[in-house]
């Protein structure tokens, strides 16, 4: 799709100018306006942009936060209420940025899920798929490390549990762990280069983001249908259309975003981390923030030993584990068909997956004892059977529904029923409006 | 030149190599002051020892100092703790090690083995629960010894781990009885 002529054409005599020394306006052009996107997307296929946003908007209430936050033990938590109680406008950039990290945790789990239903990571996009993974992986160190600042008794004891999975590994764990942070415990070096590194991911975040959307316009975006753009009608242009569909999405979600800014704050929080940190008392029951809940509940699942390896490093390695299989996945589904909708069986699987997620982090922040524990561990067993043999199975044994034979076909399938008699273009347009 | 005055190896391949060498030595030794500086420093290294007063602690009672950014707990035992940490099975034991700093690396977690010839009734040691770190409840669980509230890793009264995901016995670390009512930690 990309490789599509350009059609950008300078009206003026400095875009002309600029065109003919650095084309970043052509670049633009081609990339956002005329670029063809499937016509056949639906809303699912907004959170890119989504993310995107977000993305912009965590580094913006980022650096002004910054600007009021002191990276010492001594100072954190008082400058953070400083935040909060003195600074012009300071309680609304925090609370955008706490629970602006929430919802890219929200718009970037959609994004995976859709990309896990219409099988978007199948070739030839692997490599996009495992930027997308990377750019996750990258997350969830910069939301831990962000959530460390406050200083609070969950910033400190988070970072103790998280900072004491290094210590699983045999021989070098304990000098790792060390060298994390700065000490034989969480205390101020490791406050300071956590600040450090906080403010650091977002703008490596960004630059894979780069990359992650330079394999996507080489390879083009899936679709529901799964199937290849094969001609022109099966494509419209990225303005107006995915523009006002995208525009349309992000203010749904950002309406959402902001009934918790202002009337939920720290529904997502936790009560804890408004007291400060005391290196001599564990809270009476230590969670994660919620997105991090799913590989919570994974790692205290693994209460026996396996062989050689002990519960502790076992629970670690499970939890890597869950995580480090996402990037697999474009190899271990071994289905030739891409979308769920084709796929009976496995669109029952991707719910059973879908709601074993959900209960996996429930049972996160449900203390490890009694029957929660062995509910973790079928839970956990499930997370892995999904990808390590449902994935790899169904591709061989499922019969696919019949496959149209172009999006533009399956698009005037859908619109048979209701709107008979329409030209096919007309009928086409109101779906994607619709 | 002609094909036959160049032998193999010759003195551009040996230049290729010492250079990419060079390079690869020079890039680690740079690198190294980068991931050194991550380490714990001179003044976190500083605050190695600790003096502690136990003339208040009578026995069933016990406290906690810092030591090392972690809290060290001190406990006079009561006769029926000490009973009770004599009478456990070795063989029960999760971790059969003494994880006691004072003594050699492989010696057995018998009651003694916690303590300190002479101070059996008492228990020092770092009260981090060896799972992933929190500090476990005194005299809780079933055990009666220590009970760690976010994973729900047991301990009994000489701090052996009996339950839970925890791996390992708490650790004795290097302490000294400077006289009978003063503990050196570290």
């Amino acid at each position: 799709m990309s490789e599509g002529h350009s059609t950008y054409t300078p009206k003026t005599g400095i875009g002309r100018w600029v065109d003919a020394r650095m084309p970043l306006p052509r670049l633009v052009y081609d990339s956002f306006v005329a670029y063809p996107v499937p016509r056949n997307l639906n809303y699912a296929w907004t959170f890119g942009g989504i993310l995107a946003l977000m993305l912009g908007a965590q580094i913006l209430t980022g650096i002004v936060l910054a600007m009021h936050y002191a990276a010492d033990s001594s100072l954190a938590f008082d400058s953070v209420e400083k935040i909060m109680r003195d600074v012009n406008s300071g309680w609304l950039l925090r609370y955008l940025h706490s629970n602006g990290a929430s919802f890219f945790f929200v718009a970037v789990y959609i994004h995976i899920f859709r990309g896990l239903y219409y099988g978007s990571y199948k070739a030839p996009r692997e490599l996009l798929w495992i930027l997308g993974c990377i750019i996750y992986l990258l997350m969830m160190a910069t939301g831990f490390m962000g959530y460390v600042l406050p200083w609070g008794q969950m910033s400190f004891w988070g970072a103790t549990v998280i900072t004491g999975f290094f210590s699983a590994i045999p021989l070098v764990g304990e000098w790792i762990q060390q060298l994390l942070l700065g000490g034989f415990a969480v205390d101020n070096p490791t406050l300071n280069r956590f600040f450090s590194l906080h403010y650091l991911l977002p703008f490596m975040i960004a630059g894979v983001v780069v990359l992650h959307i330079w394999a996507l316009h080489v390879v083009g975006q899936s679709n529901p249908t799964g199937i290849e753009v094969k001609s022109k009608t099966d494509t419209v242009a990225f303005t107006p259309y995915a523009t006002i569909k995208d525009a349309f999405g992000m203010l749904v979600f950002l309406f959402v975003f902001a009934y918790f800014v202002f009337y939920l704050p720290n529904f997502l929080g936790h009560p804890d981390n408004y007291v400060v940190a005391d290196p001599l008392k564990t809270p009476a029951h230590i969670v994660p923030e919620w997105y991090f809940l799913p590989f919570y509940a994974i790692l205290r699942a693994i209460t026996f030993n396996i062989g050689p390896i002990n519960s502790k490093l076992g629970g670690v390695l499970a939890m890597f584990g869950s995580i480090a299989v996402l990037f697999l996945v474009p190899w271990l589904d071994t289905s030739k068909v891409r979308s769920a909708v084709y796929r009976p069986w496995y669109k029952l699987f991707f719910w059973l997956f879908v709601i074993d997620a959900v209960l996996l982090g429930w049972l996160g922040s449900q203390p490890a004892e009694g029957s929660y524990v062995f509910m973790a561990q079928m839970a956990t067993l499930f997370y892995f059977a999904f990808f390590l043999v449902v994935l790899p199975v169904l591709g061989l044994v499922e019969t696919p529904r019949r496959l149209p034979n172009s999006i533009t076909e399956a698009v005037l399938e859908k619109n048979k029923g209701g709107g008979g008699g329409h030209p096919a273009r007309a009928t086409a347009a109101a779906e994607i409006k619709g | 030149m002609s094909a036959t005055d160049i032998q193999d190896p010759n003195r551009r391949d040996f230049l290729y190599v010492a250079t990419g060498m060079a390079a690869v030595v020079g890039a680690g030794a740079a690198a190294w002051p980068f991931i050194d500086q991550m380490r714990p420093d001179a003044s976190t290294l500083a605050l190695a020892s600790v003096e502690v007063d136990v003339s208040s602690l009578t026995p069933g009672t016990s406290l906690v100092v810092k030591w090392r950014g972690k809290p060290v707990v001190v406990r006079n035992r009561t006769e029926q703790e000490m009973k009770d940490g004599e009478a456990v099975n070795l063989a029960e034991l999760k971790d059969p090690l003494a994880r006691n700093a004072n003594l050699p690396a492989d010696a057995p977690a018998t009651d003694a083995n916690r303590t300190m010839p002479g101070k059996e009734a008492w228990i020092v040691m770092v009260q981090v629960c060896t799972h992933l770190g929190c500090i476990p409840l005194g005299q809780e669980g079933e055990f009666g010894g220590w009970f760690c509230p976010c994973h729900g890793s047991t301990y009994d009264t000489a701090g052996r781990v009996r339950g839970g995901p925890a791996p390992e016995n708490m650790s004795v670390p290097v302490f000294q009885f400077i006289s009978d009512t003063k503990i050196r930690i570290g």
